[in-house]
């Protein structure tokens, strides 16, 4: 059994009037990727959001490293190592690529080597540097959003659908991209409603439904496994394409 | 500031290129433009082309903090004109004392006690926005409802203070004596006050302008203004930033104030509330979180005030709420909307 990183218990989340998550138990093993994955409204980015203390969570208790989280304001909690890349991107368009990253260096600096190696996964940060981020494509976006949350070196990324309305062929080029991040040692939690996507880069699954977590376990399991696909996911064969 | 490598040069060739959105600052002559038949005489229209533009950049200095306190933490503060109201009545009371310096002749001597002034003021609006912010503003964080009604609150309290303490009746401000009368281009009177109300309002936008683009905490609330939540998830206390905006914008506004005070050379009590009027029309022309369209939309507010004033006095004011009407027929978020709320 391999060390937790980042554990969830029995969390519930109400936004405003409605009660979002009722009560999700998730375990994110050190060093290895964990996908989340559920039906639209599942309540999987309510989860993250909780985790960032975006929103906050009404009950339960959410630990990093041993250390009870739950009530910890989202600036705290990021500096703990966590870089999240949000749904909708949160790019600030305004800005140009080089000050988005340079505020998402924290520090104030950015390192030089780690930069290359941004540069080199994703050619349009380095092309498009001092354009204003809200130029570009849907795609380099989220490219920016990804290099953002790893332009300093994290213990644990949180990615809520990183391929969500990306062309199959820049999904494509994302696998070794996040296998590298991987191999880095980083820890990864990724929302991903792409099964193949999910598959290719996946140790761990958890499933959501109805704002529970009501399937986890090894992502082998469960591509090999299609009926509690089927069941879990309501996956046809086309999403296996 | 940060040592990264420099892409070459030629980098942002093939950029999905969108043009520089030219036409809200072509608004501007625009409007100057449009007004030379209604005015009739050139030197009369390049008087009041002056007076608008100065009276602009004053509005630009009050406006200019409310609208990235807005942009930013979509804190609705309806009693940012106290601030306005206790420049110019800070100023007064700086400038007493020292009236044979303001009646000097010697220019030094008129710009150190404009400065002492400008100074006061900053700093005692400063203090009380601090307070504003600790005592009305914290509380109803996140209730729009609850900040209109609070900050109403506030500013009618330092209002009548402001009656208790200087007193209710119409003061006059006079104006350093070597910035007193005009200068001539032609025919055309150009007083000297408003051409340094343009000189200080410019100033004012550049500094702003170069926080806002070149220092850490100027990309912090640029970042803020467009998405706060992932500032934050950045790792970045925007409470603490926008305290810092709050604050500078208190200052700007006591600044401007003294600045507005001046321009009027008689006021009561009522200016900040009188002002406040024009700053919203400012900040919903402008777009929320844009320095530069709150300039532009200042500056129009300025120029068309005068105009109207001049040439039909009687829709002076309806014809500013006009204008705004025109710009959110054209551009329903303002001129430059970094903000869509
Ligand atoms: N700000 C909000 N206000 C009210 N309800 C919300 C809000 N955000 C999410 N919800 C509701 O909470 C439920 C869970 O939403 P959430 O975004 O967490 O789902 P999700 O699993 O991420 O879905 P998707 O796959 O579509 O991204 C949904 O029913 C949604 O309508
Ligand atoms: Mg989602």
């Amino acid at each position: 059994m391999s060390e937790i990183l980042l554990s969830l218990k029995n969390v519930e989340t109400r936004i405003g009037p409605y009660h979002i998550l009722h009560g999700v138990d998730l375990d994110v093993p050190k060093g290895s990727a964990t996908m989340l994955l559920g039906r639209n409204g599942a309540g999987k980015t309510t989860t993250v959001r909780t985790i960032m203390n975006l929103w906050r969570a009404s009950a339960g208790t959410i630990h990093f490293d041993g250390r009870d989280i739950t009530n910890l304001e989202t600036p705290d909690v990021a500096r703990l190592g966590i870089g999240y890349v949000p749904e909708t991107m949160g790019i600030f368009a305004d800005l140009t690529i080089a000050e988005n990253m340079r505020l998402a260096a924290f520090s104030g600096k950015i390192d030089t080597q780690r930069l290359e190696r941004i540069f080199t996964m994703f050619p349009a940060i380095k092309r498009f540097w001092l354009a204003r981020a809200g130029t570009l494509s849907g795609g380099q976006k989220q490219m920016l959003s990804i290099a953002r949350a790893i332009v300093e070196p994290r213990r644990l990324l949180i990615i809520d659908e990183p391929t969500k309305g990306l062309a199959p062929a820049i999904v494509g080029n994302m696998v070794p991209i996040f296998r590298d991040l991987k191999q880095s040692g980083v820890t990864i939690l990724m929302i991903e409603q792409n099964f193949a996507f999910a598959n290719a880069i996946g140790d761990h699954v958890a499933v959501m439904d109805d704002g529970k977590v009501v399937h986890a376990g090894t992502m082998a399991e469960l591509a090999d496994n299609e009926a509690i696909q089927r069941r879990l996911l309501g996956l046809s064969m086309a999403s296996h394409q | 500031m940060v040592a990264t490598p420099a892409p070459a040069a030629h980098a942002t060739d093939d950029l999905p290129r969108r043009p520089v959105d030219w036409l809200p600052m072509a608004l501007v002559p625009a409007v100057a433009l449009i007004a030379i038949p209604f005015i009739g005489s050139p030197s009369t229209w390049l008087t009041l082309t002056i007076a608008g533009l100065a009276m602009g950049v004053i509005i630009f200095m009050i406006s200019s903090g409310l609208m990235l306190v807005f942009g930013l933490m979509d804190v609705m503060n309806f009693g940012h004109g106290a601030f306005i109201t206790l420049g110019a009545y800070v100023g007064l009371t700086i400038f007493a004392p020292l009236s044979v310096w303001i009646d000097s002749s010697n220019l030094a001597l008129n710009l150190l006690v404009l400065t002492l002034g400008l100074l006061a003021a900053v700093v005692v609006a400063g203090a009380v926005g601090l307070v504003f912010d600790r005592v009305l503003i914290r509380p109803v964080y996140g209730n729009h409802l609850k900040q209109i009604l609070i900050t109403m609150g506030g500013f009618i309290v330092v209002e009548q203070l402001i009656r208790a303490i200087w007193g209710a009746e119409m003061v006059t401000l006079n104006i350093p004596a070597a910035l007193r009368g005009s200068l001539f281009i032609g025919d055309a009177a150009i007083e000297r006050y408003r051409i340094l109300a343009l000189v200080v309002g410019a100033g004012v936008f550049a500094a702003m302008l170069l926080i806002l683009t070149k220092t850490r905490i100027g990309l912090q609330i640029r970042a803020g203004v467009e998405d706060r939540d992932m500032l934050e998830a950045m790792g970045y206390r925007t409470r603490h930033l926008f305290v810092a905006v709050f604050v500078a914008g208190a200052m700007l506004a006591g600044m401007g104030g003294l600045m507005w005070g001046l321009y009027q050379q008689n006021f009561t009590p009522a200016i900040g509330s009188q002002a406040n009027v024009l700053i919203f029309i400012v900040i919903i022309i402008g777009g929320l979180g844009s320095t530069t369209g709150c300039m532009i939309a200042a500056l129009l507010v300025g120029l068309t005030t005068n105009y109207t004033g001049f040439a039909e006095p009687k829709i002076a004011l309806f014809s500013n709420i006009l204008l705004m009407l025109l710009v959110l027929l054209w551009r329903p978020q303002g001129l430059y909307a970094v903000v869509n709320r």
